[in-house]
């Protein structure tokens, strides 16, 4: 086992850890974006898909490619991703809260399944 | 690798599902919107993940413009849902919000 | 001139990499040709709308930004697995508040950075900018400390140099 193996055996586990983190955190933010109670935390939950976890896809992406010329597009699309969604981003949220869309303030905790009988102190109010 | 790989593509795809879920059940227009601007980026690393997994590079091509269109489409947009038109041109877009403000005064 | 010259450096670059192998072979003469043509004809108009200056070829600040955007990664990976921990936790316990971020930035790329990074990092989204500051979405109260944002305000002054009378 010389040197070139190992780089290559490293460079693999690293592509797989990197996929596998991004694909965490991609479905972390969709099920956040289904599982919170209105637009503005939802968006929240969108962001995590639209930095993390699209970056660590590309980046691991990256970490398998064969030939500069791959490297280089995905590196791109990483940056344009990286640069434009928070732009698209503020665009939305801007336009909710010129429209007059009022954001949830106060504290959100729905009763569990289980207690749902009870008076549980502060629900969705 | 071609395991992983295509099991990325998968999970990429069932986030896709979860926000097509979202963009129909939606309450509000910016719900649609911001799940419409979501899905266009899974679609992007959906598109990068399949060009690895089939060996070609002419799909990142396609996913860099996608990105491009995907950002353009949702401005686009949310213009025209607060202008209700198109044809403002941005350098109005100042003069335009200064009069607003002055009729909520 | 110089910013002529960095211009034309980025578009070739640009070219190369969307454009593949750079041989003159086969059919790449073609392609070589319409790349020169369109790169002397981008920078042409370019000089002709007499804005070749510091906005439109952005190449020294960039080296500043390029040094932040590794601390914002930081900031963007503890922020991200918070969020995560927030949403997934099998009971939905959030607290969401709108708050007032001062920002004594100058120059509108100042500002601009600011209210990026802001966005950029999760659970904070800059939903308006005012006078003084901007109105900041946080998903919940322990994402609204102040002394966070004012770090943040004070490396993305350092990086963009905030504080030059631009605007």
């Amino acid at each position: 086992m010389n040197w070139g193996e190992i780089i290559q055996y490293a460079l693999f586990a690293a592509s797989v850890a990197a996929m596998t983190a991004g694909l965490v955190f991609v479905l972390a933010g969709a099920i956040g974006v289904i599982r919170l109670p209105d637009f503005y935390t939802r968006m929240h939950s969108a962001g995590v898909t639209d930095t993390l976890g699209a970056e660590l896809i590309v980046l691991g992406l990256v970490l398998q490619a064969h030939d500069w010329q791959t490297v280089a597009k995905l590196a791109l699309v990483g940056l344009l991703l990286f640069l434009t969604s928070p732009t698209a981003t503020h665009a939305i949220a801007n336009a909710a809260h010129r429209a007059g869309h009022k954001p949830h303030l106060s504290r959100f905790r729905p009763p569990h399944p289980s207690e749902a009988g009870k008076p549980a102190g502060k629900g969705t109010s | 690798m071609e395991v992983v790989t295509f099991l990325v593509a998968l999970g990429v795809a069932a986030a896709m599902a979860i926000m097509l879920a979202r963009l129909f059940a939606g309450p509000t227009l910016y719900d649609r919107v911001l799940a419409m601007n979501s899905f266009g980026t899974k679609t992007v690393l959906f598109l990068l993940v399949f060009s690895a997994l089939v060996g070609r590079q002419d799909a990142i091509d396609i996913a860099l413009l996608y990105a491009l269109i995907n950002f353009v489409a949702t401005i686009a947009i949310l213009k025209f849902f607060r202008y209700r038109s198109l044809e403002i041109a941005l350098a109005q877009m100042s003069l335009r919000k200064a009069l607003d403000g002055e009729y909520e005064q | 001139m110089f910013y002529g010259v960095s211009l034309t450096a980025i578009l070739v670059a640009l070219w190369l990499t969307l454009s593949g192998p750079f041989t003159l072979s086969g059919d790449y003469p073609i392609v070589m040709t319409l790349g020169v043509v369109s790169i002397t004809l981008a920078v042409a108009l370019t000089f002709r709308m007499r804005i070749v200056d510091r906005e439109t070829v952005p190449v020294a600040p960039a080296f500043p930004l390029f040094a932040y955007w590794s601390w914002l990664g930081g900031e963007i990976l503890k922020a991200n697995l918070a969020v995560t921990r927030l949403v997934m936790k099998p009971e939905l316990d959030i607290e969401p508040r709108l708050v007032r971020v001062p920002a004594e930035q100058r120059s509108g790329l100042g500002l601009c950075v600011f209210a990026n990074s802001i966005t950029l990092t999760p659970g904070t989204v800059t939903v308006d900018v005012e006078e003084d500051g901007f109105l900041v979405h946080a998903l919940d109260t322990s994402f609204t400390d102040p002394a966070g944002f004012a770090e943040m305000g004070a490396r993305s002054d350092a990086a963009s140099d905030g504080k030059r009378e631009t605007r």
